[in-house]
C-alpha cells in the first residue's frame, strides 16, 4: 500500500471532474422535479448525450459543438418523455424507465464504430491570476469551462427559483398544479419546458463523461451516474446548493475509491467499486426521514378536465 | 384541437387492443429504423417474428423460445404484483444475480456428491437470495420511507460487483486453470437444470414460470391479498379505509418479486448459462419490466408478452447473424415497444374528442 502516490491537489482536481457530470444532471432534474415531474430517465438521457456529444465532436473536430449536440440530444429524448407524460398522460415512473431502456439501446446503436476512437480534447481554461494561487489555483481555477458552466448553472437555477417570477410560477406548478391552472398558468407548457431543460442538462452531463472525464466511448459508460443524480436531488432536499455539495461528496467518494484501488489498499476491488452505490443508499436512508421538502405535486398526472 | 375526456371506467376493448396496437406501431417504426440502417424492413421484421417459429430451422429455435421466455415471465409476474400496487421494484436484475450466486453456491458446496435433494435445495437458496436482496429496499421503505426505486436500482450495481467477486474468487472453478467463472453445472448431474424432455427447452424454469402464472392469477382474482394489491393501486384512499396494511403489502410484493427473480436466476445459471460468470446476466431483469407492462400486469397477458419478447430476442439473434443487424437495434426495438405501449395506453383511460380551442 502506498498512500504517498495520492496527491491531494490532483485528488481534489479530479474530484471536481467527477462531480461535474453529476452536478449537471442533478441540477436539471431538480428543476424538473420542482415543476412537479419525476423523470426517471436521467440515465437514458445522459448516455444519449454522451454518445451524441462524442459522435458530433469526433466528426466536427470541435468539442464545443459536441457539447451543444449533447444538450440537443438529451433534450430531444426528454421531449419523448414530455409527450408521453404531459400529452398522453402516461405514468411518469413507467415512462422514465422506458426512456432509460430506450436511451441505452439508442446510444449503443449510435455508438457502433466509435469504440476506441479518441475524441478531440477540450481546451483547458486557466483563469488568469486566480490559477496562480498555490493549492487552490490548480484545484479550482485550471479546469475546463464546463466546470465553471455547471457552477454558474447552479447559481442561476438557485437565483431564478428563489428570486424571479418565473421561478415562483415553476414552483407553484410543482406544488399544486390545479391551483396554478386555476390562476391561468399553462401547467403543461411550463412542465414541458422544465423537462427539456432537464434533458439538456443531463445530455451535457453525459457528454462531459465521454468527452472529458474518460475520454472515450464505451457502451453503458454512465454506469448508474444518472440514477445517483436522481438520488442526489432527494439528498439535497430539492435545494440547488445542496446539490452542489452532494455532487462534490459523491465525486469525492468515487475519486477516492479509484485512488485507493490504484494505491493497492488491502480492500477488495469489488468492495471499493460498489462503495458509491452503497453510500448512496445509506445517504438516501438518512435523508428520507424528511420528506416534507418534496414538491407536493411530484409525480402526479395533471389533466385539466378532471 | 384535440381534447382528452376521461372515461368513467377504463375501456375493456382498448385494454386488449392497446398491446396489439403498440406491437404494430413498433413494427412500423422499427421497420423504418432498420431501413435507415440499410436493411430491407420487411425482411428484417419477418426474420425477427417469423423465422424463429416457421422457418426450416424452427425446430432449433422453438426450444429457445421457452429458454428465453421462462425467466422473463417469472420475473415479470413478480414485478407485476408490486407495479399494480404502486410499489416499484426495478432492481430485479440484481435479485436475479443474487439468486443465481446463492443458489449455485449451495449446489457447488455439495460438489461432487450426487443426491436428489441438491437441486431442490438450490432452488430454495436461489429464492432466498433474491428475496433477501429485495428485502433491503422493502425494509428501508417500511422502516424509513426510503424510495424503493432508487435503492433497488442501486443494489443492481452492488450485485454486479458481488457477481464479479464471486466468479473471480469464492466460486471460481478450482480446476479452471485460473479462468474466471464457476464450475460448469452442466457437468454436475445433481445440480444441472436440464431439459425435462430432450431438446424441447422445457426445463424446470419453464414449469416454475407456468406455476407462477397460475398462482398469480388465482391470487389476484380469488384471494383477499390480491384484492388488496389491486385496491391499493387503483384507489389508495379506499384501501386505507378498508384497513389494508401498506407495510405488509410492500414486504409481500417486493419479497415475492425478489424470490421469483432469484429462482429465475438460479434456473438460468444451472441450465442455459451453465455457470456463474461475470456476464452471465443479459438484462432479463430490465426487459421483464417491458414484459410486465406489455402484458398489462395481468398474469395471462404476461405469459403472452414474455413469449413475444423471447421471440424478439431469438429473432434478433437470427437477424444479427443473417442480416448483420446490430444487437443494439434489437434493444432499441424492445425499448420502443414500451414507449408505444405507454403512449397508446391513453386510449384506455381517455376518449379523444375534437373540440374547438377554448379560451383559458
Amino acid at each position: 500500500m502506498d498512500f504517498s502516490s495520492i496527491n491531494p491537489v490532483l485528488l481534489l482536481a479530479s474530484l471536481i471532474v467527477a462531480a461535474t457530470p453529476l452536478l449537471l444532471a442533478a441540477i436539471g432534474e431538480l428543476v424538473v422535479e420542482k415543476a412537479g415531474v419525476l423523470n426517471l430517465g436521467v440515465e437514458g438521457m445522459m448516455i444519449t448525450g454522451a454518445i451524441c456529444g462524442f459522435a458530433i465532436a469526433v466528426n466536427t473536430g470541435s468539442p464545443v459543438v459536441g457539447l451543444l449536440a449533447a444538450a440537443v440530444g438529451g433534450a430531444v429524448l426528454s421531449m419523448l418523455f414530455a409527450l408521453l407524460t404531459q400529452y398522453a398522460l402516461a405514468n411518469q415512473v413507467a415512462s422514465g424507465l422506458a426512456l432509460t431502456l430506450f436511451g441505452l439501446g439508442l446510444s449503443s446503436l449510435i455508438g457502433q464504430g466509435y469504440q476506441g476512437v479518441k475524441p478531440p480534447s477540450f481546451p483547458r481554461f486557466d483563469i488568469p491570476v486566480l490559477s496562480d494561487i498555490p493549492f487552490l489555483g490548480p484545484v479550482l481555477f485550471t479546469q475546463d469551462f464546463i466546470v465553471y458552466l455547471a457552477f454558474f448553472l447552479t447559481l442561476g437555477v438557485w437565483a431564478v427559483l428563489k428570486y424571479s417570477r418565473a421561478g415562483l410560477i415553476l414552483r407553484a406548478v410543482g406544488e399544486s398544479h390545479d391551483a396554478a391552472h386555476a390562476l391561468g398558468y399553462k401547467v403543461v407548457r411550463i412542465r414541458v419546458l422544465a423537462i427539456l431543460f432537464g434533458g439538456a442538462c443531463a445530455g451535457m452531463g453525459g457528454a462531459y463523461i465521454s468527452l472529458i472525464r474518460v475520454p472515450q466511448w464505451t457502451e453503458g459508460m454512465t454506469a448508474g451516474i444518472g440514477w445517483i443524480a436522481l438520488a442526489l436531488v432527494v439528498f439535497a432536499s430539492w435545494k440547488p446548493w445542496r446539490v452542489l455539495l452532494g455532487a462534490c461528496l459523491f465525486g469525492g467518494i468515487n475519486v477516492l475509491q479509484l485512488n485507493l484501488q490504484a494505491a493497492g489498499i488491502a480492500i477488495p476491488v469489488e468492495i471499493l467499486a460498489m462503495s458509491p452505490y452503497v453510500i448512496t443508499i445509506v445517504v438516501l436512508v438518512i435523508m428520507s426521514a424528511d420528506r416534507s421538502r418534496a414538491p407536493a405535486s411530484l409525480g402526479k398526472v395533471f389533466h385539466a378536465g378532471s | 384541437m384535440i381534447k382528452l375526456e376521461k372515461r368513467p371506467q377504463p375501456s375493456k376493448a382498448w385494454t386488449y387492443l392497446t398491446p396489439l396496437l403498440a406491437v404494430a406501431l413498433t413494427m412500423i417504426v422499427g421497420g423504418a429504423l432498420f431501413a435507415s440502417l440499410g436493411k430491407d424492413p420487411v425482411v428484417a421484421i419477418k426474420t425477427i417474428f417469423w423465422e424463429p417459429l416457421f422457418s426450416e430451422f424452427a425446430f432449433y429455435y422453438r426450444p429457445q423460445l421457452l429458454v428465453k421466455g421462462a425467466p422473463l415471465v417469472l420475473i415479470a409476474i413478480g414485478l407485476s404484483l408490486g407495479f399494480r400496487a404502486g410499489i416499484w421494484n426495478i432492481g430485479a436484475e440484481g435479485q436475479y444475480i443474487m439468486g443465481a450466486i446463492v443458489g449455485a453456491g449451495v449446489g457447488l458446496a455439495f460438489y461432487p456428491m450426487e443426491a436428489f435433494y441438491i437441486f431442490p435445495l438450490m432452488v430454495i437458496a436461489g429464492a432466498l437470495g433474491g428475496w433477501i436482496w429485495a428485502m433491503i429496499p422493502a425494509f428501508l421503505k417500511v422502516r424509513f420511507g426510503t424510495n424503493e426505486i432508487l435503492v433497488s436500482l442501486m443494489l443492481v450495481y452492488v450485485a454486479e460487483q458481488l457477481l464479479a467477486s464471486a466468479s473471480l474468487g469464492l466460486l471460481r472453478n478450482p480446476d479452471g486453470h485460473g479462468f474466471p467463472g464457476s464450475r460448469n453445472l452442466r457437468d454436475y448431474a445433481s445440480a444441472h437444470n436440464g431439459d425435462l424432455i430432450a431438446n424441447t427447452g422445457m426445463h424446470w424454469g419453464v414449469v416454475a414460470a407456468l406455476i407462477a402464472v397460475i398462482f398469480a392469477y388465482v391470487l389476484l382474482n380469488r384471494h383477499m391479498l390480491g384484492f388488496h394489491i389491486r385496491l391499493t393501486g387503483e384507489a389508495p384512499r379506499a384501501a386505507k379505509f378498508a384497513g389494508v396494511n401498506p407495510s405488509r403489502l410492500i414486504l409481500i410484493c417486493l419479497g415475492a418479486s425478489g424470490a421469483l427473480a432469484g429462482v429465475a436466476g438460479l434456473f438460468e445459471v444451472s441450465g442455459p448459462a451453465g455457470q456463474v460468470s461475470i456476464d452471465f446476466n443479459v438484462g432479463y431483469g430490465f426487459t421483464a419490466i417491458i414484459v410486465a407492462f406489455l402484458g398489462r400486469l395481468h398474469p395471462v397477458g404476461i405469459l403472452l408478452a414474455g413469449a413475444l419478447m423471447a421471440l424478439t430476442y431469438i429473432g434478433g439473434e437470427i437477424a444479427q447473424s443473417k442480416l448483420g443487424l446490430p444487437a443494439a437495434a434489437i434493444q432499441l426495438f424492445q425499448g420502443m415497444l414500451l414507449f408505444f405501449l405507454l403512449t397508446v395506453d391513453v386510449l384506455t383511460n381517455f376518449r379523444i374528442r375534437l373540440a374547438k380551442r377554448e379560451v383559458a
